[in-house]
């Protein structure tokens, strides 16, 4: 039994270290954008367009992956779409998890009628189809930052309140939560420092995931035209546009697919790492 | 009478989530800026046209009132007509419905098969290096949603290795003489492999991109099951009795390990239905979700709402089968 | 010649090296009734399993033999050493509750090995089923056989297992611990039960146990296990009218008596389980040198 959890544990720790090293370069990418690119992303070259990444037949060593249909420098916007990903990623997954775990705790501290009430909300939210319900959000707000953080929020904040609630109301059973209720705290004190301490690990994986969910929504966005105002570069855009152009230009849908495929992948496995950094039993 | 108790609680909770969809839906789509029917009509229209059509539409009443309107409607099996199309939403709706069905069904299909042979497999090599890799294959699987998939199934099959249509349902020229709107169902039913192939050849690689994430699902859970039925106590003396491997998985292990999965899989085959929405879209495939993506951008509030229902009706019927399988496959509900 | 010989079995903890048998050498005779006692992680249930084929997975052989019928099993391929245990071995589980399956009916269960191990029609396979279930005294054995496990009682259970293990007349039954998991008031039935149906059928059986007073009733012969390794081998008899090993004695002063049963709870000494482990102890450090 030793070796295998020795295994697990060492496989874990590589696992953390490559996504966490790979998010790591992402962010310092996407804050050094400007200085970095080697071109400006919105930069149009009529002339030079659809041109191939360097290592290709007919390409043009000024641009590293080569261009759009726009002549657009891809590797530009690669990098500043980085900047929009996770800026995504860190507002959109801290704002649902803020307002999922509120609900969550709430529901499962309390129980009774809130309970009751935020049961049959998330029964609700689950009837809907996520990505229809998010375009169908940002149709009505419009485009930019803001509505696609709420959007996000909107669609996901169950998925935070489902486990949290479930959490919480397993540690309310347990007898500490009894004893700090006899030694005269308060129901919300009792909420706040008792059962939210322990219930933070699995927010704290939850929310890494949903970084990673909300890189993908924004792409889903994007892609159906419906993110940030066009003329900001996203990834979402960049393959809504590459997968028109796909038989003429393969570069141009690859490239942001091998970032956002990477980065998804690196939000969810650092969630796990840390799930099972977390799970007593694997200690 | 206990059953019956249950029964009615289900159908209340049921009819409580459905209002509450259509209530939210209602409410959100209300709120768009813009006037959906000055969208709708040719330039030189004056403002009484807009003002008639706005009435047509029952848009000028107040939002209470025209959601009593609207349910009223609905439960004569109106769901009004489409602001774009002007054809009934319901009409609308059908027609369309049977593409994601098939598509949804294949993705379930596809995912049940691959899942199930990654589970047995583990479970035939558990603790080895199979296992291990199986472990991270569905590691990765899992953590990549349906549309990354769909993209990397399209620049692998459709253009490095081009065998696959990854655009459509079926090839438009080919003789399109469906009584139904099940072309797969159909074309295998009345024995036209020419027909069958083509809509194979293009539902298989967005199916797989829905299935994909599901499998990995079922993989890794049923798989978990399983090893933690194969240490119990009948499996072992079914050992004694002199059975391999092979029989103690499928006969004795499996029935057993089944059940957990199976609420799981039903909630997860409610993601891959919602899934289809953006996956339809990312492979121009005539269905439900890439109506609806139209529906948003020209603003049709009477379509948009209709599907949305749809798809709320469709998941609580997913979770409704999926109960009602448990209570058949597990004999101690079965039998008292 | 013994039906079940088991000569110098030792097996080991996978990876760990660490010992779980010590040459372990027992025999049971056609018709005999073996009992193996031992406390709590003695390798009592490792021995039980070892014959039937179902060490776990961490656990390696590595030495000696076990001759069933006068055939080494550990020599056999895995495919024929199974049909050959499934046609004349079986098991009497520990626990009732756990060892049917809850989405088979009973009457499958009992009549698979028939069917798929030993080629019965399944006619004839349902026929002995039924007589079975008469022999192990269950009244109405139509109903039992089409019901699933949870529909019957633990003690119905059991008799259902025992009725398994016979059916396909097999010349050596293991019993693990076949009563411990039953109400006070089965337990006696069942032991009953177990005897009877062994002398109608002459079969062979392993009885393993905590119990020296059931091994009193039931047992002809006797191993004593300590840590993996038979400290005493021996007939039922003299064993009870004077122990040879001291172990083995501290083992019987340390079984309730009916007549007084708390005043003989004495637990085994601390000198004699020193005594015993530097046996066990001399004993490895021979087999390592020879
Ligand atoms: N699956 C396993 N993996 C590793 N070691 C095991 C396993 N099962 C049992 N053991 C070890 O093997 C030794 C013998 O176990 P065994 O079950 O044969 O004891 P026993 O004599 O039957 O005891 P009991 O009276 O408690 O049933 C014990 O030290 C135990 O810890
Ligand atoms: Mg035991």
């Amino acid at each position: 039994m030793a070796d295998g959890r020795g295994t697990i544990r060492r496989r874990a720790g590589l696992r953390l270290w490559l996504a966490g090293g790979w998010l790591a370069l992402l962010a310092l990418a996407a804050i050094l954008a400007p200085w970095i690119a080697p071109a400006d992303p919105l930069a149009q070259d009529l002339l030079g367009g659809r041109l191939p990444p360097i290592w290709v037949r007919g390409a043009d060593p000024q641009y590293l992956l080569g261009t759009d249909s726009l002549g657009r420098d891809v590797l530009s916007r690669i990098l500043w779409g980085a900047r929009i990903a996770l800026i995504v990623a860190a507002l959109a997954g801290t704002a649902t998890a803020l307002i999922g775990a509120t609900l969550g705790l709430l529901a499962g501290f309390l129980r009774g009628w809130v309970d009751l009430l935020i049961s049959r909300l998330i029964d609700i939210w689950m009837a809907f189809p996520p990505v229809l319900f998010s375009i169908l959000l940002i149709a009505v707000t419009g485009p930019g930052l803001g509505p696609i953080i709420l959007a996000i929020v909107v669609i996901d904040w169950t998925r935070f309140a489902r486990v949290v609630r479930a959490e919480a109301m397993a540690q309310g059973a347990m007898d500490y939560v009894a004893s700090a209720r006899v030694a005269g705290r308060g129901r919300i004190g009792t909420m706040l420092r008792e059962i939210l301490p322990n219930v933070v690990p699995t927010i704290v994986v939850l929310l890494t995931l949903e970084m990673g969910i909300s890189v993908i929504v924004e792409a889903i966005l994007s892609f159906v035209n419906l993110s940030i105002s066009t003329d900001q570069p996203t990834w979402g855009g960049m393959i809504a546009e590459g997968r028109t152009s796909i038989h003429q230009a393969w570069w141009v849908l690859v490239f942001p697919l091998i970032a956002l495929f990477l980065t998804v992948l690196s939000f969810s496995q650092l969630g796990e790492g840390l799930k099972d950094r977390f799970d007593p039993v694997l200690r | 009478m206990r059953l019956i108790r249950q029964i009615l609680l289900r159908m209340l909770t049921t009819a409580v989530t459905l209002i509450g969809v259509a209530v939210i839906v209602f409410v959100v789509i209300r709120v768009v800026p813009g006037n959906p029917i000055a969208m709708m009509l040719p330039p030189g229209a004056t403002d009484e046209d807009v003002l008639r059509l706005t009435a047509l539409y029952g848009l000028d009443k107040s939002l209470p009132q025209q959601f009593l309107i609207w349910a009223g409607g609905v439960l004569h099996g109106d769901f009004g007509t489409s602001i774009t199309s002007r054809q009934p939403v319901l009409a609308l709706v059908l027609d369309r419905l049977p593409a994601t069905l098939e598509l949804s069904i294949m993705a379930l299909v596809i995912a049940v098969l691959i899942g199930g042979v990654v589970a047995l497999t583990g479970t035939r090599s558990r603790d080895s290096g199979i296992e291990a890799a199986i472990d991270i294959g569905n590691g990765i699987a899992l953590s990549i949603p349906d549309f990354l998939w769909g993209l990397i199934l399209i620049l692998l099959f459709g253009v490095l290795l081009p065998v696959f249509n990854i655009s459509g349902r079926i090839t438009p020229s080919l003789p399109l003489n469906f009584v139904t709107n099940f072309y797969l169902f159909e074309s295998i039913l009345r024995g036209r492999p020419d027909l069958w192939l083509d809509l194979i050849s293009h539902m298989f690689l967005p199916s797989l991109a829905l299935a994909i994430p599901l499998s990995a699902i079922i993989g890794q859970v049923l798989k978990q099951s399983l090893k933690e039925t194969m240490h119990l106590d009948y499996v072992t003396l079914s050992r004694t009795k002199g059975y391999g491997e092979n029989h103690v998985i499928l006969r004795e292990a499996l029935p057993n390990a089944i059940l957990p999965t199976l609420t799981l899989v039903g909630v997860q085959f409610t993601f891959l239905i919602g899934g289809t929405v953006i996956i339809e879209r990312l492979f121009s495939y005539e269905g439900l979700g890439n109506l609806a993506i139209d529906a948003v951008i020209n603003r049709d509030l009477p379509l948009i709402q209709g599907i949305v229902i749809l798809f709320a009706v469709i998941f609580t019927a997913v979770n409704l089968v999926v109960d009602l399988l448990y209570a058949v496959l597990n004999p101690r509900l079965r039998h008292g | 010649m013994s039906f079940l010989t088991i000569r110098n079995l030792s097996a080991e903890l996978k990876g760990h090296g660490v010992p779980l048998l010590r040459r372990v050498s027992l025999q049971v005779a056609a018709g005999e009734v073996r009992g193996l006692v031992g406390e709590s992680g003695a390798g009592k249930s490792m021995i039980g399993k070892a014959i039937l084929g179902i060490l776990p997975r961490a656990v390696a052989i590595t030495g000696g033999e076990i001759l069933l019928d006068g055939v080494d099993l550990l020599q056999l391929p895995p495919a024929q050493r199974r049909r050959r245990i499934g046609a004349s071995a079986a098991l009497i589980p520990q626990d009732p509750l756990t060892a049917l399956n809850p989405s088979r009916r009973i009457g499958g269960q009992i009549t698979d090995r028939l069917v798929d191990i030993l080629g019965w029609q399944r006619a004839r396979a349902e026929a002995r089923a039924r007589e079975l279930l008469a022999e192990v005294q269950i009244a109405e054995p139509e109903r039992v056989l089409r019901s699933y496990p949870h529909e019957l009682s633990g003690g119905m259970r059991q008799r259902i297992l025992i009725a398994s293990a016979f059916a396909a007349e097999p010349r050596l039954i293991v019993a693990d611990e076949p009563t411990t998991a039953l109400d006070v008031t089965v337990q006696k039935q069942i032991l009953k039960l177990i005897q009877a149906m062994q002398a109608r059928h002459g079969t062979a059986l392993l009885f393993v146990t905590h119990d020296l007073g059931v091994v009193s009733k039931v047992c002809q012969k006797l191993s004593v296990l300590y840590a993996g390794m038979v400290v005493e081998d021996t007939e039922v008899r003299p064993f009870f009218a004077g122990p040879k090993h001291a172990y083995s004695a501290a083992l019987l002063a340390a079984t309730p008596k009916y007549t007084d049963p708390a005043a003989s709870l004495q637990p085994v000494p601390e000198a004699v389980i020193e005594a015993v482990r530097r046996e066990v102890a001399d004993a490895d450090r021979r087999a390592g040198h020879g």
